[in-house]
């Protein structure tokens, strides 16, 4: 059959299967099962609407059980066992972790998808804030505004083609067509270089440390301080493991701003850009960061927009200056919206997949977890590997999933 | 905001400046894509996108007549006439010419030129030449580099030969309707389902509601990447396969937790008054949905209609676990981009048209709906 004239009767099939169940399931229920006539009418009423609601739910239940709930439990049994020959599985124990803990290329997964977590949701935070906060006060700004959220509309391989052309490489002597290479060849040692390549740079790498040192501080300062609620062991291990977490890429910040001063640039070569290890992530991230910068653009200028106009009018009358204003009095009412932007976009940067498969697929030291694990599962197809690295990826969603559920309790009560 | 207390902000000009620089930069990698898309395969490679709004200098080989046409005028043999018109191409403005390919751009035009051996020319800026010999000329006309402005120039043949050119094997009109197809019934069918779902999770009350609604949160965040290997088994051992059921049933699945979440946050927030009243005057639940619930969510099923539609159309990682053999009869967009990074890694006009081609409904929908996108974005996030 026409795979379009299929998809028209799955639609009519779908949606009048659905329709028609939601009715006829009513019905019997009214007509049939608990009439609200006769002597127990008033039970059967009771009774009725008691089930309504699962029948309603039913096959959203049956969908999320089947589709989501149950391969994270099947994927957890997965991981702990091993095809035998001949076909069937074994019960291995933890045999396929510790295989996937001695792969180098799992620890380059692990540690780039550290790297990403921590530059991918900042950077983006940050430039949304930045983009919400400038575009507010201007008369274009809704112009600009859906200008910089466009590129959330553009799937993750549109926008991988479109920064390989940026960073595409034409042998020397060659007119470059990247224009990254032909911005490159422009520099030339001087002041100007100087300045954007390694002063620049630096400090922002400097930043980038500063921050996860405060970080790593704010995280440790509890479990150090006897004063104030003890945090708990569990709490305490995690707070204990996130601050060390974070000093190591204090570490590696530092290590790298060193480099960045004292490193021999080559001047007028053009780059292979994808295949400098180390900073071939940050071309990668950068994709990532273009296309969920909007995102966060758009959630941050509704909360900044929700701000009481008196509490800014106030600093003002008492002198406060636009930066006092947007550090002091807004940021701290934007508080929570940041967190939101923060968590949505780690989630999705600890399933990318589409970019690093796309652009270098894990070559050049640029190998991620989901794409590990897609190579394991289905190019070297050993389920149990595979499993296990995706249930890595689950462990380090679930501080968010917990959070969520959490915050989402809190607010329903 | 600085405005309030009567006081214009001294950053007003840093403002403009700094959101245009921002918004330049956000549309440039785009605008690169679409502009390639556009030329041909030798202008990409030639030189850089940016360029190709303004007019080039390009250095063309042009002949003189040959040998054959040249007359005995006051005893030398000349040959004259216009080096364009003799290749058969649109005039240009000559900057620069020369002789030899060691100095292309030797002399300025109207210079009279002595090449030696008694041989004399003289090209004009706008192509008419002279060009006299004392010795008798033959074969070929005598080779004349010039230094020309072209003015920009585009093409369409590249979405031509992309879309509609049925033998061409990479072309994208397959792929196109193919990611129609898988993205059209994944929209539409989970809407219905969360519907439902919603309305019960947001005005029925029943023992075991705030779990499911904290379970529904908690699935927001589940990597569909647990899901493939079970559900891949699953779908091989019911029968169903490789394949657009496949496919459809797996989005919907992957995408109920969001449209529960949208679609309930948005119903919880309508008026109770319409809900009791309809019920006061005997409306059944079934009713209420249909009559009252679903006419007023219409945003809140919009948005969702979009979110689901973007991400069905942008999706490679499900579409390739779940739908895409080893035929390749049901190949997507974006998977067939993925192929032709690999094998047309250099050739830009194809890897831009096509990326364009996949591109181009997304940024459509986008446009056109984005108030909707918004709004869903706004109820969508995890507050």
């Amino acid at each position: 059959m026409n795979p379009a004239l299929q998809g028209l009767l799955t639609i009519v099939i779908g949606v009048g299967g659905c329709v028609a169940y939601f009715y006829f399931s009513n019905i019997v229920l009214d007509k049939v099962l608990f009439p609200p006539r006769g002597p127990n009418a008033g039970r059967n009423i009771n009774r009725a609407n008691m089930i309504r609601p699962w029948l309603f739910l039913l096959p959203a239940l049956l969908a999320l059980g089947l589709y989501l709930a149950y391969p994270v439990f099947e994927t957890l049994r997965l991981s702990l066992t091993q095809r035998v020959r001949g076909g069937g599985y074994e019960f291995v124990g933890l045999a396929n972790y510790q295989q996937m803990l001695r792969e180098p290329k799992f620890w380059e997964g692990f540690s780039n998808n550290i790297l990403w977590l921590i530059v991918v949701p900042a950077a983006s935070t940050a430039f949304g804030l930045l983009a919400a906060q400038l575009t507010d006060r201007i008369k274009w700004g809704s112009i600009a505004k859906s200008l910089i959220f466009m590129p959330m509309a553009i799937s993750f391989v549109g926008a991988a083609v479109i920064f390989k052309l940026i960073y595409d490489t034409r042998p020397a002597g060659q007119e470059q067509i990247g224009v990254l290479n032909a911005v490159w060849l422009g520099f030339d040692g001087g002041v100007g270089s100087f300045i954007w390549l390694r002063l620049v740079p630096g400090l922002l790498l400097l930043a980038l440390a500063a921050g996860a040192g405060a970080l790593a501080w704010s995280l440790i300062k509890p479990v150090l301080g006897r004063e104030g609620r003890s945090p708990g062991v569990i709490f305490g291990a995690l707070r204990i493991l996130g601050a060390v977490l974070m000093a190591a890429v204090v570490f590696l910040m530092l290590r790298q701003t060193l480099a960045v001063f004292t490193a021999e640039f080559p001047y007028g070569q053009p780059q292979t850009w994808l295949t400098i290890p180390f900073w071939n992530n940050f071309f990668l991230m950068i994709v990532l960061i273009w296309i969920q910068t909007g995102f966060a653009m758009v959630l941050l200028s509704a909360a900044l927009r929700g701000i009481p106009e008196e509490t800014v009018e106030a600093a003002i009358v008492d002198g406060a200056n636009p930066f006092q204003i947007f550090f002091k009095i807004k940021m701290p009412q934007i508080v929570g919206t940041i967190v939101v932007v923060w968590t949505t976009i780690t989630i999705i940067v600890l399933k990318v997949f589409d970019i690093v498969f796309a652009m270098t697929n894990g070559q050049w030291e640029t190998q991620v977890l989901a794409n590990y694990m897609y190579d394991k599962l289905f190019r070297a197809n050993d389920w149990g590997v595979g499993s296990a690295g995706a249930m890595v990826i689950m462990l380090m969603v679930t501080p968010i999933l917990i959070w969520n559920v959490y915050n989402a309790r809190k607010e329903m009560r | 905001m600085d405005n309030i207390a009567g006081k214009k902000s001294a950053l007003s000009w840093a403002v403009n400046i700094a959101v245009l620089a921002l918004v330049a930069l956000w549309v440039f990698p785009t605008v690169g894509l679409l502009v390639s898309s556009f030329r041909t395969g030798d202008q990409i490679a030639s030189s850089g996108w940016w360029k190709s709004m303004l007019p080039t200098e390009q250095n063309l080989t042009l002949r003189t007549a040959g040998g054959d046409e040249a007359e005995l005028i006051d005893g030398l043999y000349t040959v004259s006439g216009n080096l364009f018109a003799h290749e058969g191409i649109e005039q240009l403005d000559i900057s620069a010419y020369g002789t030899s390919s060691r100095d292309v751009g030797a002399y300025a035009p109207g210079e009279t030129v002595d090449m030696g051996d008694g041989e004399i020319i003289a090209v004009e800026a706008d192509g008419d030449y002279v060009y006299t010999s004392e010795a008798e000329m033959s074969g070929r006309g005598q080779r004349v580099f010039v230094t020309a402005e072209v003015a920009p120039e585009f093409t369409l043949e590249n979405y031509d030969n992309m879309l509609f050119d049925p033998n061409n094997i990479e072309g994208m009109s397959k792929a196109f309707f193919n990611t129609l197809t898988v993205s059209i019934p994944a929209t539409i069918i989970p809407i219905l389902v969360a519907a439902f779902a919603a309305y019960a999770l947001a005005w029925m009350d029943f023992p075991g509601r705030a779990l499911l609604i904290a379970a529904i949160v908690g699935l927001l965040v589940v990597p569909l990447q647990l899901a493939l290997i079970p559900l891949l088994k699953l779908h091989n051992e019911i029968g169903i396969g490789k394949g657009y059921l496949g496919v459809w049933l797996a989005h919907t699945g992957f995408g109920l937790p969001l449209a529960i979440y949208i679609l309930r946050n948005y119903m919880v927030g309508l008026p109770r008054d319409i809900i009791e009243n309809a019920k006061v005057d005997g409306a059944t639940d079934f009713q209420i949905f249909t009559k009252i619930i679903l006419p007023l969510s219409f945003p809140a099923l919009a948005s969702f209609a979009i979110f689901q539609f973007l991400w069905t159309w942008n999706d490679l990682l499900v579409a390739i676990v779940f739908l895409i053999d080893s035929s390749g009869e049901t190949t997507v967009m974006t998977k067939q981009i993925i192929e032709l990074l690999g094998t047309r890694g250099g050739n830009w006009e194809i890897l831009a048209t096509a990326a364009f081609v996949s591109i181009a409904v997304p940024l459509v929908v986008f446009f056109a709906m984005q108030k909707y996108l918004v709004r869903g974005l706004l109820a969508g996030s995890v507050k």
